[in-house]
């Protein structure tokens, strides 16, 4: 089969990718065995469903998809107009050299490379983190894990095996909790899907471990429009990792994800993101979890970097006294605008669900708080508590919050509550006075603002996170 | 007084004239609102200004602007209000009925169709003069293409208006559509406080009004807004109001809604000067099938200015609620302090609350939040009052008026809060079985 493959750019779609060239030069030559070309048409699809050698109910999901990403509308209503700016005929929608993705040390940016030097990251991780092809010794520590883990029941691949070998439990949720049609970046997803996990943690097993430390030398790290979709059977705990601390230096502009969490009565799943984009990605993804009967579906995500990303993890609580939970923090620089926030749908008596969300904007950066909870008639006690503060930096930072309240009936209890401020300047003078610097009393301010939800945070990402927060605040104020 | 023109056609299918006597400026705006109205698309799904409003019922199309009114010497005399009154002047179907003042000297309180002829400059420097925001640049097109009438306040520089000046704005009559426009300005550390009464004439016509207010707080004045909404359950209506508060002036905006079927309320505030502070309140007690839809806009446009919005809603039966409310500061608009409370509270399972409290920061030294809650009575409070000899129907509604208390008392005026309050029991006596 023969595809346009050429890698070759010419001037107009160099100019076209090219968002923020002050930030290092993404592009450069790759030689990659798999690549669909530019563009997305029925072909695209129909290459990437052969390489992937899948079967024919997949395809025709593809195919389904795509017809719905080209009927779709933008979320025009209230979405930014930079959404605009996205080019979709320029992207690369597969690419993949069967394995890894070859870049070397010299590609990396130079910002990127001191967050690396400064988060403490070793080098075998910063090999990893940069894209670089690294050489790993861990192989051994690796089976061995994947072997404990097997022997429990678990199944851990990525979502591509996950299709192929597991179909039985894959299908049936599949495109379940976010259907195609959710949106238009949901039904993208779905048409081009690749990488990203899928994860079945079969009834009473309840992993101590998170599960990211394998994914971190599972390979298929890297998806521009990765799809996980994990399953927690009934009373089944699990804790899931995604991205890291470091800074994600991606070579493509749109990053378009698709999550699908389901916890089946009594289970227990916890996700936790720490994303730190590099400043030309829009990231666009939709991510979701299915909370049945006493289950708990527990999101906890940190967005820093990026030019754009629009993510509202949400939880549908399907089954009684099922629990849901978004504990986020969003840091936007300038030329970065966050458009973070949680959709809580309640969908049985009795359950309940928290929001806690801090923003901090930066220099002329823009966060924004984007909510939705909806307690649907003939339920009965039902509960949700949202919190969002947000921080403003510089005087011309910017912070949004809209937040959607639908209740129905008398048996319920919603709270919304919402701040703004900024750091005290007689907190920063009385910091100064003990002899910080305007910079280190203003690090330790916005690391006060976010401390009791940092704490959320598994301990290692936690140091980072807040090594992270240190180095996006230098040079910040004044 | 100029003749009121008759405009039998249906509200929708030609444009209104202008009365001969109006100056010809505003008969050219009028003409340009009627073409801005026929250009401007209705509101359709999707428009975030709009979101969970019910688009159904905004069909006015069997409406027609009449102005007969049968029984004018009843409804005067049905114009009920506070004791002692600066001025009272009633309304039927966009007609002057009755009018009373006893205003200092300096004070221009006319009905605005005289105040277009006599003091036409004054009206055009102010009216209308800022673009809806909020969602009905359409049915306020229509508005000033239809206006025939309305209060226009002046208050000079350092004149203070002791009493009240009340308008009564009574709608008579199956299928007819009013326009009440209240055009308020008070000059530098004047002072007033100007009441409207929205009422139906019998509970079985079905009518609309778009109700539009300008109101112009000037430096360090004191400008009290009251509306009162009490149509019959069968009528429709979009209440625009605009306030605009200058350096160091305080302005106080209440809206009660116990009638209509349908109520539309669109509050902007824009703080305009240093100092200036704003107080956007309003009570609901919406019952059956009523429908309140809330929109609101505090607008911080200079540094150093407060405002504070509380909003609560009592909803009985299988009535439905919307707010939506937005803080905006400007950039620049430093030490602004901004507030905004929606509190809904259920008194029944088949009722529905939507709530939308929205920020827009654009400024970093900014002290705002805004809160929403929604609960029901909790049923150690219904057992307090029930063991103190209450019974549960009377109980329910002790509760909810002590919710709407707390808003009203914010008037700071003994007798307007009576008077509200009075509105207040009409409605719970109205609702049956108190909504237990």
């Amino acid at each position: 089969m023969s595809y346009d493959a050429s890698s070759t750019i010419d001037a107009e779609t160099q100019e076209a990718i090219d968002i923020d060239r002050t930030k290092g030069d993404f592009s450069f030559p790759e030689r990659h065995k798999f690549d669909a070309g530019r563009g997305l048409t029925e072909r695209t699809i129909d290459y990437i469903s052969d390489v992937k050698g899948e079967p024919q109910w997949i395809r025709d999901f593809r195919h389904k998809a795509l017809k719905v990403f080209r009927e779709k509308p933008m979320p025009t209503n209230w979405a930014t107009k930079d959404l605009d700016n996205i080019d979709f005929d320029i992207i690369r929608y597969y690419l993949s050299d069967g394995e890894k993705p070859k870049r070397s040390w010299e590609d990396v940016p130079e910002d990127v490379l001191r967050t690396f030097e400064r988060l403490g990251i070793p080098e075998q991780e910063r090999a990893f983190l940069a894209g670089v092809e690294a050489q790993y010794d861990s192989e051994a520590a690796y089976s061995n894990m994947k072997e404990e883990l097997t022997k429990q029941g678990v199944i851990f691949v990525n979502s591509t095996e996950g299709l192929k070998n597991h179909e039985e439990i894959f299908r049936p949720w599949f495109g379940k909790v976010i259907p195609t049609g959710d949106n238009k970046f949901s039904a993208l997803n779905s048409a081009v899907f690749s990488g990203g996990s899928f994860i079945y943690i079969p009834k009473g097993v309840k992993l101590k471990q998170p599960l990211q430390a394998y994914f971190r030398i599972n390979s298929e790290n890297f998806g521009q429009f990765e799809r996980t979709l994990i399953i927690a059977d009934e009373g089944a705990e699990v804790m899931y990792m995604e991205g890291c601390t470091a800074p994600k230096f991606e070579t493509s502009t749109l990053h378009s994800a698709v999550v699908e969490l389901v916890a089946l009565k009594g289970a227990k799943i916890q996700y936790v993101t720490v994303q730190n984009w590099s400043s030309n990605v829009f990231n666009l993804v939709t991510k979701r979890g299915l909370a049945m009967e006493d289950a708990e579906v527990r999101w906890i995500d940190c967005n820093i970097g990026s030019r754009l990303t629009m993510k509202y993890p949400g939880v549908i609580m399907k089954g009684e006294r099922a629990r849901g939970e978004v504990i986020s923090i969003a840091l936007a620089n300038s030329g970065q605008h966050q458009d973070t926030g949680a959709k809580m749908i309640h969908a049985a008596n009795n359950t309940t669900s928290n929001v806690v969300s801090k923003s901090i904007s930066v220099g002329e950066g823009r966060a924004t708080y984007r909510g939705q909870v909806h307690i649907p008639k003939h339920l009965k006690g039902c509960k949700n508590n949202t919190e969002c503060d947000a921080l403003l930096i510089n005087t011309r930072s910017r912070t949004d919050t809209y937040p959607a309240i639908t209740v129905k009936g008398n048996q319920h209890a919603t709270q919304h509550e919402a701040s703004v401020s900024q750091v005290s300047e007689d907190m920063l003078f009385y910091m100064q006075q003990r002899g910080l610097s305007e910079g280190a009393a203003m690090s330790l301010a916005v690391n006060g603002f976010i401390n009791d939800l940092v704490r959320e945070f598994p301990m290692e990402y936690s140091v980072e996170l807040k090594r992270l927060i240190d180095l996006e605040m230098e040079g910040s104020v004044g | 007084m100029p003749a009121v023109l008759e405009h039998p056609a249906t509200l929708l299918e030609s444009a209104p004239e202008t009365p001969a006597a109006f100056p010809a400026w505003f008969a050219e705006r009028q003409r340009a609102a009627w073409q801005r109205f026929l250009e401007t698309p209705a509101p359709k799904r999707g428009d975030e200004t709009w979101r969970f409003s019910s688009y159904k019922q905004m069909d006015f199309a069997g409406f027609s602007a009449r102005s007969l009114v049968s029984s004018a010497s009843q409804l005067v005399a049905r114009s009920i209000s506070l004791e002692e009154v600066a001025a009272k002047f009633v309304f039927a179907n966009d007609q002057l009925i009755h009018s009373d003042a006893k205003l200092p000297e300096g004070v221009i309180c006319l009905p605005l169709a005289e105040a277009l002829v006599s003091h036409g400059d004054l009206v055009k420097e102010y009216f209308m003069k800022r673009d809806t925001r909020l969602g009905s640049a359409k049915w306020t097109a229509l508005h000033e293409a239809n206006l025939r009438n309305g209060l226009f306040v002046f208050v000079p520089a350092n004149v203070e208006v002791a009493g009240t000046i009340e308008v009564f704005h009574w709608l008579e009559g199956q299928d007819t559509a009013i326009f009440p426009h209240t055009l308020v300005i008070t000059g530098a550390n004047a002072k007033v406080r100007v009441v409207d009464y929205f009422q139906s004439a019998n509970d079985s016509d079905a009518g609309l009004a778009i109700a539009v207010n300008d109101l112009n707080a000037g430096p360090g004045s004191k400008l009290d807004y009251i509306a009162i909404q009490a149509f019959n359950e069968k009528t429709k209506v979009i209440q625009v109001n605009e306030t605009g508060v200058a350096k160091d002036a305080t302005a106080i905006g209440f809206i009660l809604n116990t009638g209509a079927v349908w109520a539309r309320n669109e509050s902007l505030s824009r703080l305009e000067g240093e100092g200036s502070r704003s107080d956007m309140l309003s009570v609901s007690i919406p019952a059956r099938e009523q429908e309140y839809d809330q929109r609101t806009f505090q607008h911080h446009v200079s540094p150093g200015a407060y405002s504070d919005l509380l909003y609560k809603n009592s909803l009985y039966d299988e009535s439905r609620t919307i707010f939506s409310g937005l803080i905006f500061v400007d950039e620049g608009a430093h030490r602004t302090d901004a507030y905004q409370t929606c509190r809904n509270l259920f008194m029944s399972d088949e009722a529905e609350a939507n709530s939308m409290p929205g920020l827009e920061i654009n400024a970093d030294d900014v002290k705002c939040s805004h809160g929403s809650t929604s609960s029901q009575i909790s049923e150690d409070e219904i057992f307090y009052l029930r063991a103190r000899g209450v019974d549960p129907v009377r109980a329910r509604q002790l509760i909810a008026r002590g919710f709407s208390v707390e808003v009203i008392e914010r008037l700071g005026d003994e007798k307007v809060e009576e008077m509200v309050l009075r509105f207040l029991d009409d409605k719970f006596a109205h609702i049956a079985g108190g909504g237990a």
